[in-house]
Formats: structure tokens, C-alpha cells, sequence
């Protein structure tokens, strides 16, 4: 036991000087017998510290108050002691228990009630706002920020001139604002309200709306100065959902390009029906993780870059799928799309089960890199995580890519060549036969791309390709098939539109309205939205 | 005209002859003798016996092949594949499933008048749609009017709009896809993911007695021969041959001064009352209905049931729906494993070495043409 004689230590020397030894001794003790409770001792008034321990109630309270008031740092440890009921009373002194020494023989337990209790933790999570550790404070702040007890003004007044962290400080400055417009005295309570005007944080106008509400607010004026407010920061709040919701439906419509991209190439141009197509995207996505597997085992330090070697790998590895399943079934179906349907839907089962049969039928956990958590924080209710920015850019790349490889290069031109006019480019000596395996690779390699991308924001199982299989189609079929351009459109439109539906009636109202909306579309726009000019009478 | 008819009602032409009703005749015996014999007058100790998993399995199987012939009439004799027959077989399935909870009366879960998911829900009232649910006429007159009328709308703007070949196959399966998400949905007043199940009795008669399952699968079997000689006549009229004629050229057709679009869409929607009747037949045997009926991949699998037994033949469709379901339930017991890897490979080989299915596998073997 390390008995506290508070009562005798000499006490009132010099503060500082005594901190400086307690924090000195409370290391040398701490290292030395790994006790928590070295310093409080030394710098906590020990009849401060005796007469939050013992005593009635409400005068325990009292000297809790005083003692929270001082900002003392080394309080909590101390109370934390008394909730663990490590805290023992003797002769008028208080004792910290640590471990089995013995105490004087008339040692009592301190007898904490239900109340006490709930002070003694309140105390300890106001005393978190003035923690050296800055996650501490945030903590702290969060979880007292519920209450508006005008008891604890000038704590947070404290704990706002004090701190150090600009964010945390607005925080405290929001609360102390929200405190006093709940105060009971009425000037003060129009001063917060008209002070709350410069806020640009949402949970300024929750509050608001929250003093507003019938019975929360009687005055009149200063109702009218929370309406004021509270239109002043929805106007300022307004413009960062706008762009918000308009990214999240960019971000969707990226998604979704990257789906459709692969199947532009294997139904827009080659016209083959390729059910198969989500399960190429699983290719990819499981060809991702085993590549993270391989980093986390062979290489675990550069594992934050084990997506530079997945990118490649998921293309070859749904490219090579691909190409054998040009060459063995669908080379012999082309011209026949409804048999193409038939016949890659049966791929599609073979594919799924066999992942099932090798990797197992639960989901796979595909780690983001540490590079990807986070994101950028453009407005106070707009923050950017950076893996839907880098979903974005690397769309925006594939298409690059592929637009370039379609447009201006040989191998682009014997696929043009080839689906606008078949006998006429083997005429001129193209190997076509070769060409659409090609072709057929790189619509797979794309899904496998896609697949990767999709490891990085959603589940990786067996079912992955399945939940984007219909969505895919819509895209290339409502962007005009065969047309690029077209795609591009009907991806981003569809990621807004979806999004903004889904502000408005639910994801799962929305996803339907989207589906009838594309069905309804077809019925007036049978050819999408940009139509291959031409002068074929069949589609 | 009659040259074409004659031309294309040829090859099929062993429907119409004396071996044509033979057949029907023997499938009438072995069914609707048969079962009930094998099943109820025949010991269980008997080799002879017919367990009554195998009755419900036939019954079930059979409700199949009804979707089969149906497929077979809008796909294999009018070209268009639909990827949405599984909703009106659903919506068919849904207005039976909804008569059989009502039926249920208070011996739920919960002992209320309400179904235990409207309970558990807190529904006080039943939605407008159950309005009916209590009056078993007016719900079998649903199982006809749902799947039709939708089917007859959307067939309308469809085809009006001449939407043809993978681009309707697309939307019909969006649109599957489409209803399958609502009837997830607990608000829809479906009971949601779980569906409709624990069905007590149907007309206040028992539903889990071996006489009411022989009854429902003797009742399947007629409603499959009553359609199958239905289609036999559709498509040898000469309405079935102006189907014929649009699904190899229709083009041709619209310039020889016929409608298109009556003829397809009254096909169609009477494919989809068909779905809607075999589905109000199968809840009653399999005793559950949950959107997963409604999923791509069960009107996916129609289409292969009636492209396994061969296109364009009538029976080569119900012979295939009997063949996979056979298979699967065969496969799903004794290697659950394995049966996606065959029913993908029955996908890929049927279309790839056999595009006239087991009938045109016959037909080869016979050495005809």
C-alpha cells in the first residue's frame, strides 16, 4: 500500500514545485510499480481531496464543484480512484489503495450512492475537456454536449479559452452558445440567438430548429432572432449539400461507368449479350484481394501500395477469363443474341460457383489502404473521402484509356472495323476472328477494373457481380448502344438522378423509380439517348 | 397464306395425328389416374407406392411446365424473349398466397384475425389491396386479371413503341428486377422478405392432407393438358401462324398489311395470365411465395427449361421444365455443390450443340431433317 498521508505532506510550499516532484515521483513509482496514482497526490488539496470522500451528499457536491472549478489535472485520476471504490477514509485522511498493503485498522470504504455517482462521472467528463491528449477533449466534448445546464457555463467558457485546437474550439464555442440560448435569462438568450447566426455547422441548425419548436421558446423576439438564424445558416448550409448530394450521385455515376464501360465494348460494339459480365467484375475484385493477401504475407510494408500491383492483375486476370470464353463458347454464338444471353448466363452460374467452391460462399475482407481513409473537408458539411475521389479519377482514366484505345490505335480500328463491317475487314485482311477475342478480353479486362474499383467501397463475395448486372445494362442501353459518349452520360445522369430520388423517397423507391424511369424511357427513346445514325431499318 | 401455314405447321405436324392424341391421352391416364392410385390406394409399404414428397414434387414440377408451355408460345412461337415471366408467375402466385393467409383466420402465431406479419408490423386495418383477399372468387379472378393487365400494359407501350429482341428482354427483366425490390419492402403489404407461408386450409378444407395434395396436383396436370391443347390449337390456327411469321420476319408481316402489335401483345398477355395461373396453382403445394420468385434469375431459368426441351414444339418445353426440375431436385440432394456448375453448362451446351433442344435431338436421332 502506498498510503496517501494527505494530511501530512507539507502542502502550500510552492505549487509548482510540488508538481514538479509529483510528476517526478509519480514516474519513478508508476515505472517502478506500474501505479496509476503516483501524482494526484501531491498537487490535490488533501482536504479537498478528504471532503469529496466523506460527508453528506450535497456537501460532497459541493466540494466536487470547487474542485472541478480549480481545473485541477490531477482531479481525475483521483476520481476515478473513488469510482473504483480504490479510495479509503481513515483518521480524517483519505488513502489510495494500490494493491494488497495494509491500511490502518479502522480504514473505511467510501459509500458512493447512485447520485454521487453520476457527479462523480459528470465531473470526470468535463474535467476530459481539459485532457493534454486532444482525442480526449473531442471526447469529452461530444459526450457532454447533450446537456444544456447553465451550471456548466463557465467550465466551458474555461475549457474554450483554453484550448488550443481550432476545430474543438468552435466546438466548445457552438456549445456554449447553445447553452446559453436555452439559458433562463431572456437577454442573454437573444444574444446567443443572434450570435448563432455566423454558425456554418448543421448541428447549429438542428439546434435552432430545435428552440424553435412549439413550447421550446416563448419570447417572441428572441424567436424571431432563432428564425433569423436559423435561415442565415440553412442559407449557408444549402450550397454544401447541393454540391454534396451532387457528388455523392457523381461518385455513384462513376460506379456505374466503370460497370457499364466493359460492357460497352462486350454489348455495344460486339453485340454480344454478356450476362456474364458481373461476374467478370468478381474476377477482378477476387484477383484484388488474393494480390492484398500476397502483400500482407510477402510484403507487409509496402502494403498501402498493394493496389498498383491489383489494378494490373485484376485486368489480366478477367481479360484471360475472358478470352477463354470467347475463344470456347461465344465466338460460335455471334449474330444470335438471345443464344448469347442463354448461354453467358450459364457462364455466369459456372463462375459464381466456382468462386463459392474455392474461396467459400461468405464474403472476403478487402482492406482499403491506409491512403484511401480519410477525406478532404471543403465545407464544414462537405467532406470528400478520398476513395470516392479515386474512384472518380480512375473512371475517368479507364475511359481515357479506352477511348484512346478504341479511337486511335490498330487494335481500335480492326474492332470498329470489324463490328460495322465484318466481311469487308476480312477482306482487307484482318484476322477477325482474333479481333473479337481481343475485343472480348478487354471488355472483361474493364469489368475486371471495375471489380477492383468496387473492392474498395463495397463487399467482395460471390453474389458481387449479381447487384450490378441489371444496372449495367440500364446504362449501356439507355446511353444508346455502341456509343461511348452515350454511356458516359447515362452512367453520371442515372449516379445523380438515383441519388437525388433517393433524398427524396428512400434507396429502394428510388432504385425502382430509376428502373421504371429507363423503362419508360426505352418505350419513347427505343435507340437511347444518342442513336447510331443509320439507315438500318432493325435495330 | 395456307402455303405457309402448311410449311411451317409441318415439321410439327405429329401434334395433330392420332399419335398426337395418344400421347395426350397417356400423360391424362398417368396423371390423373395414376398418382391418385399410386398414392392413396396403394399401401406405403408397397414398392408401388408414391411417397407424398413425390406427389408434391410432381405438382410442383408440373406448375413449371405450365410457365414452360407459356414461355414456349411468346419465345419459341412468336420470338420474343421475355426474362419477366417469373413476376406473373409471382403476381398469380401472390393473389393465391393472399386468399391462403386470410385462411389462416386467427390460428397464427399471434391468435389474430390478421396475418402475423401484419401484426408484427402493428397494421391495425388491412391496406386497400387485401380488400378482397377474403372472397376466394374474386381473388382466382386477381391470379387471371394482375399478370394480365400488367402484362397487356406494358406489352402495349412495349410493343407500340416497337421495342424487339434483346432490348425487350432487358426491360422485362428491369422490370422484374424492378417489382422484386418493392415486394421486398415491408410497407408493400406482402410480408416482405419472408413472403407468404404456413398456410392452413384453402376453402376451409385442410391443405396438408394427402388427399388435398393429390387433388391439387391431379387439378395441375388438367390445368397443364387444358393449356397444352389451348396452345396446340392457337398455333396451328391461322392466328398462331401470323405469330410464326413475325418471329422470323416481321418486317414482312407488317408489309403484307397485318398489325404486329395486336398479335403480339394479345400472345403475350395471355403468356402471362398463363405464368399467373401456375403460379397460383404452386403456392397451395410448395405452401410458400417470397419475392424470390420475382428475381432475374428465375425468369432467366424459364427460358432455359423451354430452350432444353426445344422451341417451338409445345411438349419439348414441358418435357424440358420436367427434365432441369427433375435434375435439380435430384442434384440439390445428393450434390447441392454441383448443381449451379450443371445447370450452367446445360445454359451453355443447349444453346451451343443442341439449339433445337431434346425434341430436335429426337428428331436428328430419327433421321429426319
Amino acid at each position: 500500500m502506498r498510503s496517501v498521508a494527505r494530511g501530512s505532506t507539507k502542502v502550500g510550499v510552492g505549487i509548482g514545485w510540488h508538481r514538479r516532484l509529483g510528476l517526478l515521483v509519480g514516474v519513478l513509482v508508476g515505472a517502478l510499480a506500474g501505479v496509476l496514482l503516483a501524482s494526484p497526490a501531491w498537487a490535490l488539496p488533501p482536504d479537498l481531496a478528504y471532503r469529496i470522500a466523506a460527508g453528506d451528499s450535497d456537501a460532497r457536491l459541493q466540494a466536487l464543484g470547487e474542485a472541478v472549478a480549480s481545473g485541477d489535472a490531477e482531479l481525475p485520476a483521483y476520481l476515478r480512484a473513488l469510482l473504483d471504490g480504490e479510495v479509503k477514509l481513515a483518521g480524517g485522511k483519505v488513502y489510495v489503495v494500490q494493491g494488497g498493503q495494509p491500511l490502518p485498522a479502522d480504514a473505511e470504504d467510501v459509500v458512493n450512492n447512485n447520485r454521487m455517482r453520476g457527479e462523480i462521472e459528470g465531473a470526470l467528463a468535463a474535467l476530459g475537456l481539459f485532457s493534454p491528449d486532444r482525442a480526449a477533449r473531442a471526447k469529452a466534448i461530444a459526450e457532454l454536449k447533450g446537456s444544456a445546464d447553465e451550471a456548466r457555463l463557465a467550465l466551458i467558457e474555461k475549457a474554450e479559452a483554453a484550448e488550443p485546437d481550432a476545430a474543438l474550439k468552435a466546438a466548445l464555442g457552438q456549445w456554449r452558445a447553445a447553452v446559453l440560448v436555452a439559458s433562463a435569462d431572456r437577454g442573454k438568450r437573444l444574444a446567443a440567438a443572434k450570435l448563432l447566426a455566423a454558425s456554418d455547422r448543421p448541428a447549429t441548425r438542428s439546434l435552432l430548429i430545435e428552440r424553435l419548436a412549439p413550447g421550446a421558446e416563448a419570447d417572441p423576439e428572441v424567436r424571431a432572432a432563432l428564425q433569423a438564424s436559423l435561415d442565415a445558416v440553412a442559407a449557408r448550409l444549402a450550397w454544401g449539400e447541393r454540391l454534396g448530394l451532387l457528388f455523392t450521385g457523381a461518385s455513384l455515376g462513376s460506379i456505374l461507368l466503370l460497370v457499364a464501360l466493359g460492357l460497352a465494348i462486350t454489348y455495344g460494339l460486339m453485340g454480344v449479350i454478356n450476362m456474364a459480365h458481373g461476374e467478370l467484375m468478381m474476377i477482378g475484385a477476387y484477383a484484388t484481394y488474393l494480390v492484398q493477401n500476397a502483400f500482407r504475407r510477402a510484403w507487409p510494408e509496402a502494403f498501402d501500395w498493394y493496389l498498383v500491383a491489383a489494378v494490373p492483375a485484376s485486368f489480366i486476370a478477367a481479360a484471360l477469363v475472358g478470352a477463354v470464353l470467347e475463344r470456347t463458347v461465344i465466338r460460335w454464338l455471334y449474330g444470335r443474341p438471345l443464344e448469347t444471353l442463354l448461354a453467358t448466363w450459364g457462364i455466369s452460374l459456372i463462375l459464381m460457383q466456382t468462386v463459392r467452391s474455392i474461396f467459400g460462399a461468405q464474403n472476403v475482407a478487402v482492406e482499403n489502404p491506409a491512403w484511401l481513409s480519410g477525406g478532404v473537408q471543403v465545407l464544414p458539411n462537405l467532406t470528400l473521402p478520398y476513395n470516392r475521389l479515386a474512384i472518380m479519377a480512375f473512371a475517368a482514366l479507364v475511359l481515357l484509356g479506352m477511348a484512346w484505345l478504341i479511337g486511335r490505335t490498330r487494335l481500335g480500328l480492326f474492332v470498329r472495323g470489324v463490328t460495322q463491317n465484318r466481311r469487308m475487314a476480312a477482306c482487307t485482311g484482318v484476322d477477325t476472328a482474333r479481333v473479337d477475342t481481343y475485343a472480348f478480353a478487354l471488355g472483361a479486362g474493364i469489368a475486371g477494373l471495375a471489380g477492383c474499383a468496387l473492392s474498395q467501397v463495397g463487399n467482395v463475395g460471390p453474389d458481387l457481380g449479381q447487384g450490378y448486372i441489371v444496372d449495367a445494362f440500364m446504362v449501356v442501353v439507355l446511353g444508346g448502344v455502341g456509343q461511348l459518349a452515350g454511356t458516359v452520360y447515362a452512367a453520371l445522369g442515372l449516379g445523380v438522378l438515383n441519388k437525388l430520388l433517393e433524398g427524396w423517397a428512400g434507396a429502394v423507391l428510388a432504385k425502382i423509380m430509376v428502373l421504371v424511369f429507363i423503362v419508360v424511357f426505352i418505350q419513347k427513346r427505343p435507340q437511347g439517348l444518342f442513336a447510331m445514325k443509320g439507315r438500318s431499318a432493325e435495330a | 397464306m395456307s402455303g405457309l401455314g402448311m410449311a411451317l405447321s409441318s415439321p410439327r405436324g405429329v401434334l395433330l395425328g392420332p399419335r398426337g392424341w395418344a400421347g395426350v391421352l397417356a400423360a391424362s391416364v398417368v396423371l390423373l389416374v395414376g398418382v391418385p392410385v399410386f398414392n392413396l390406394a396403394v399401401p406405403e409399404g408397397s414398392a408401388f407406392h408414391l411417397s407424398d414428397y413425390a406427389v408434391s414434387l410432381t405438382g410442383k414440377i408440373l406448375c413449371y411446365a405450365i410457365c414452360a408451355l407459356a414461355m414456349d408460345l411468346i419465345w419459341g412461337y412468336t420470338g420474343i424473349l421475355s426474362l419477366g415471366h417469373g413476376l406473373f408467375f409471382a403476381l398469380g402466385g401472390y393473389a393465391m398466397g393472399m386468399y391462403l393467409m386470410r385462411q389462416i383466420g386467427s390460428d397464427g402465431q399471434y391468435r389474430l384475425p390478421m396475418p402475423d406479419f401484419m401484426v408484427f408490423l402493428d397494421w391495425k386495418a388491412f391496406p386497400w389491396h387485401w380488400a378482397l383477399s377474403d372472397s376466394f372468387v374474386a381473388q382466382m379472378l386477381l391470379v387471371v386479371l394482375v399478370p394480365g393487365l400488367l402484362a397487356f400494359v406494358f406489352g402495349f407501350f412495349a410493343f407500340r413503341s416497337r421495342i424487339k429482341g434483346v432490348y425487350f428482354s432487358i426491360i422485362t427483366q428491369a422490370m422484374t428486377f424492378a417489382a422484386m425490390l418493392l415486394f421486398f419492402r415491408n410497407e408493400t403489404g406482402f410480408g416482405g422478405n419472408n413472403g407468404f407461408t404456413d398456410f392452413k386450409r384453402i376453402l376451409g378444407v385442410p391443405i396438408a392432407t394427402p388427399g388435398m395434395r393429390v387433388f391439387l396436383c391431379c387439378l395441375t396436370a388438367a390445368v397443364l393438358i387444358a393449356l397444352f391443347l389451348l396452345s396446340r390449337a392457337i398455333v396451328n390456327s391461322k392466328y398462331g401462324h401470323v405469330l410464326q411469321a413475325i418471329r422470323d420476319a416481321e418486317s414482312r408481316v407488317m408489309f403484307s398489311g397485318y398489325d404486329p402489335v395486336a398479335y403480339k401483345l394479345s400472345i403475350w398477355t395471355l403468356s402471362a395470365v398463363m405464368c399467373g395461373v401456375a403460379g397460383a396453382l404452386y403456392v397451395p403445394q410448395v405452401g410458400i411465395i417470397n419475392p424470390g420468385e420475382m428475381s432475374p434469375a428465375a425468369g432467366i431459368e424459364m427460358a432455359v427449361w423451354a430452350a432444353v426441351g426445344g422451341r417451338a414444339t409445345l411438349v419439348g418445353p414441358i418435357v424440358g421444365a420436367l427434365f432441369v426440375n427433375g435434375a435439380k431436385s435430384w442434384f440439390t440432394v445428393a450434390f447441392p455443390e454441383f448443381w449451379l456448375f450443371f445447370l450452367g453448362a446445360l445454359f451453355i451446351a443447349v444453346t451451343l450443340f443442341l439449339p433445337d433442344g431434346l425434341a430436335g435431338l429426337l428428331k436428328r436421332r430419327k433421321g429426319q431433317p
